[in-house]
């Protein structure tokens, strides 16, 4: 009897452990099958072009992603200027001056969810702001709708870290006599800089992948363009409409623009994690 | 340079009554030269205050940002669906129709293919998840718990419209060969459920939706199952271990009832993402306005239909669209605050308990 | 120890009637206390009986937080530094503070000295140059430090570190200088580096020193309080406390700690 009611243990225990084993085994299956197609399909996909020619016309072979790439480039490049002071003074006022007040408080829970809010509603609130009034897409739209996304990613991660700086270091550079704004900037964001860093390149993956919000803001261009006030073509939207085209040319480009899109959002974060693992461990 | 460091105190603090507005009689600095020095360091002061509250409110605004873009949303959106809402009033939600032609519209038929896929996707990737964290916080090697931790944390950073790609070209394929026939010749012969895997079968549809969407939404519920199951006090775990415990019992009736608000509190973040997600989805799901009881037929959801249907809508056809979004914004709103929540608790009661 | 007490001593801080409370819990109780100018007072006591607290209500450090509060009377020079108008900027630059463990800021030596003494001074370079060498020379760091003045503060040893922090407070003039626990995380070589250097200070600076080691205030206070569950049990000369204290609690501390 007692045996009996060990073993049923035993077995039951071997079963759970063996299932979380399957479990793991299946999610690193999965991404590397992902990553296999993805990498197999985009390399056979890149070639020279791809960087030098604008998008092709419907039907027609060659071309590139030049248009797109830059498009892509100049909107995460400029949303991320945006995003970065505001986002760091944010996570300063949240970490500084957030333990007093109940606006802080709603704002950080705030912030959470707008971690996680679906991000073509991003895209409809500037479409409806600015697309809407001046009556055309433009890269400008889409800087904005990735900055919105950024915000909150560098603003937790700056409060996240800034929590994190001992407060012996803060009082001491209270002690002589500085005023708070000086703490904070010099010693505190300062002693707090990897991990801020880290946060800054979390964002900049973030939004390098994300395609919904720029479906309603950037849209599209067929032609190279660096006017960030006209629609403006962007790597995730060429994807999303090649892939679903007919046309074999444009879902050859599509897994290509994938593969780019991919590299960049994993190189980013890989970077991130060696970056910051670096500078705490010294 | 060479004043002696007490003297200046006194003078600052004298000073520092002129500054308050407390004039006293024994103002007069014995020398000038040190008297100049401290009428800098009250304009320095006075300087620094200004300062201080330029910074302070300068912080606060750009933390408000997020709060206006929040209100900003809720309030454009109900703006532009305005007209809709005003037609249809609220039966709009359970409405069925979605005529473009006849401008009758109903969201019933986007709402049901969200909530169907995010559901699936979570049922999916509860157990799996669970599994992972599991794995990766009890048995397995030290060595090892870093490189797989960070290949799951990796997978979750995969932009969505790879999953999309994936899920289309790879996945539905396979799926209609192999995986729907299976599905159908088993679960399909069962009473009750057998309709839902019927009809025919071409790979994408909601069923195909929910299971790439739950590969998706996978690494953010393990990530949070493994930060919640890492909270757990060792004095814990080791006392039920120190009874005679298998790890499976110290999991189940030690590790799960500590952590169970904080691992609910995951599972809604990432029932928030799979609802709102459009890309994964978009490319799967089959994009059709058609309600049917097969979960092999094609469907929408919201933010599909949102992201199909956007550059060709004008007018009265516009202000549906952004009254779907303006719901799904609801929708995932109650989620993610809803965990939220969750999430603060446990970790209040952590910090109680440790 | 020698004293040399040709004039009454004047007192550079007065506390009186001082309650603190940490929200519902009271910290201080009713503490009356002088600090002599250019003296060293320590306070000793058991873990948790206020001496940190009282150091920190001396510069207001507990302003920083919510919830912390304070009143009574301090007299700093015959100002009272808990006046709600007192600039606290100001004050702490007049009342210099080093910590239990050394906090060096994330920046060069060079500018860990600097960034003080920018606060409220705007020297041409080689004024600063200077100030920056006045400074570590007078917390013996100079010697160890000049030719890498540029590296980071962090790279220092652990005493170093500590001295550094010395030096950044004393560069800037302060009028007291107060130390809390200033060796407790330093090995016994730096700890007779730091206890010099305490020694040397109060010529220019009145010092405020909390340590939890009693021989270490035998070796360098002149004062000494020794303080009980929030309360000041005893004050006076060092030598005195010492050699035959007042109280029973008091007694029953220092030979508990002597053995």
């Amino acid at each position: 009897m007692d045996k009996n009611l060990y073993r049923r243990r035993i077995l039951m225990n071997r079963i759970g452990i063996t299932l979380s084993m399957l479990a793991m085994c299946l999610g690193l299956f999965v991404m590397l099958w992902i990553l296999a197609v993805l990498f197999n399909n985009g390399f056979q996909a890149l070639d020279f072009n791809m960087f030098f020619k604008s998008t092709p016309a419907p039907g027609t072979e060659g071309g590139g992603l030049a248009n797109a790439i830059v498009g892509s480039l100049l909107m995460v490049g400029f949303a991320t200027l945006v995003s970065t002071p505001i986002g760091i003074l944010a996570g300063i006022y949240l970490a500084e001056y957030g333990d007093t007040s109940k606006t802080a408080e709603i704002t950080r829970f705030m912030t959470d969810i707008m971690l996680s809010a679906p991000s073509i509603v991003l895209g409809l609130f500037v479409y409806a702001i600015l697309v809407a009034q001046v009556k055309h897409f433009s890269g400008w739209a889409g800087t904005i709708a990735l900055s919105l996304i950024a915000i909150p990613v560098v603003l937790r991660t700056t409060e996240n870290m800034l929590r994190l700086v001992p407060g012996s270091l803060r009082e001491a550079a209270f002690a002589l006599g500085a005023p708070r704004w000086k703490v904070a900037t010099m010693v505190t964001l300062r002693a707090a800089k990897s991990g801020v860093v880290t946060g800054l390149l979390l964002a900049l993956a973030r939004i390098s992948g994300e395609t919904a919000p720029l479906l309603f803001t950037a849209l599209n261009n067929q032609f190279f363009s660096m006017n960030m006030n006209e629609p403006m073509s962007n790597l995730p939207v060429v994807i999303f409409q090649f892939a679903l085209s007919p046309y074999d040319n444009w879902i050859r480009l599509a897994w290509g623009g994938a593969l780019l899109i991919t590299l960049a959002v994993l190189v980013l974060n890989i970077l991130a994690r060696v970056y910051f693992r670096e500078k705490v461990s010294s | 340079m060479n004043t002696s460091p007490a003297d200046s105190g006194i003078l600052d603090q004298r000073h520092l009554d002129v500054a308050d507005g407390q004039r006293r009689a024994f103002m007069n600095s014995s020398s000038t030269d040190s008297g100049m020095r401290d009428q800098r360091r009250l304009d320095v002061v006075r300087k620094q205050r200004i300062q201080d509250f330029i910074f302070h409110k300068l912080t606060l605004s750009f933390s408000l940002i997020v709060l206006i873009s929040l209100i900003g949303i809720l309030v454009s959106l109900a703006l532009v669906a305005w007209p809709a809402f005003q037609k249809f009033g609220v039966e709009f939600i359970w409405r069925v129709e979605w005529d473009i032609i006849n401008e009758e519209f109903g969201a019933a038929i986007s709402i049901f293919g969200t909530l169907a896929s995010a559901t699936i996707a979570v049922l999916i990737a509860l157990p799996l998840s669970f599994g992972i964290a599991l794995f990766l916080t009890e048995t397995c090697p030290v060595w090892l718990r870093r490189p797989l931790g960070t290949a799951i944390e990796l997978l979750a950073a995969v932009p969505s419209i790879i999953y999309g790609m994936f899920g289309l070209f790879i996945f539905a394929p396979l799926f209609a060969e192999y995986g729907q026939p299976a599905l159908q010749s088993t679960l399909g012969q069962m009473p009750l459920i057998g309709p839902l895997f019927g009809g025919a079968m071409n790979g994408i549809g909601i069923l195909a939706a929910g299971m790439i969407l739950a590969f998706m939404i996978l690494p953010f519920i393990a990530a949070v199952m493994r930060d919640v199951f890492e909270i757990v006090p060792p004095i814990l775990r080791e006392s039920a271990y120190g009874v005679g415990c298998t790890t499976w019992e110290v999991v189940r009736h030690i590790v799960l009832p500590y952590t169970q608000q904080g691992v609910i509190g995951g599972v809604m973040l990432g029932l928030g993402r799979a609802l709102g997600e459009t890309m994964a989805v978009t490319f799967v799901i089959g994009n059709s306005q058609r309600l049917s009881a097969s979960l092999f037929s094609p469907g929408s959801s919201i933010a599909s239909t949102l992201a199909n249907e956007f550059g060709e809508a004008a007018d009265f056809h516009l202000s549906t669209l952004f009254a779907l979004g303006l719901l799904l914004f609801v929708i995932t709103f109650v989620v993610l605050a809803g965990a939220k929540i969750l999430i603060i608790r446990t970790e209040r009661a952590k910090g109680l308990k440790t | 120890m020698t004293e040399t007490q040709q004039q009454a001593p004047k007192t550079a801080i007065q506390i009186r009637n001082l309650n603190f409370y940490y929200g519902k819990f009271q910290g201080l109780k009713n503490i009356n206390l002088e600090i002599v100018e250019h003296k060293v007072t320590a306070f000793i006591g058991p873990s948790g009986c206020g001496k940190s607290t009282l150091l920190r209500t001396l510069n207001r450090m507990y302003s920083l937080y919510p919830g912390q509060k304070a009143d009574g009377e301090i007299n700093f020079y015959g100002q009272n530094i808990l006046d709600s108008k007192q600039d606290l900027n100001l004050l702490r630059a007049r009342i210099g503070m080093v910590f239990q463990k050394p906090t060096p800021f994330p920046m060069s030596i060079y500018d860990n000295i600097a960034f003080g003494v920018r606060l409220y001074e705007s020297l041409p370079k080689g004024e600063m140059d200077e100030r920056v060498e006045w400074a570590l020379t007078k917390t013996a760091l100079w010697n160890e430090v000049k030719d890498k003045l540029n590296q980071s503060g962090l790279a220092l040893s652990g005493g170093q570190q500590q001295r550094l922090c010395i030096a950044r407070s004393v560069a800037v003039k302060p009028a007291v200088i107060l130390l809390d626990e200033p060796t407790s995380a330093l090995d016994p070589i730096s700890t007779a580096k730091v206890e010099e250097l305490v020694h040397e200070l109060k010529s220019e600076y009145t010092v405020a020193i909390v340590t939890h080691n009693m021989q270490q205030a035998a070796r360098v206070s002149d004062f000494t309080a020794y303080m009980y569950l929030g309360e000041m049990m005893e004050y006076g000369k060092t030598d005195q406390i010492i050699i035959k204290p007042k109280k029973k609690e008091t007694e029953d501390y220092i030979t508990g700690r002597f053995g």
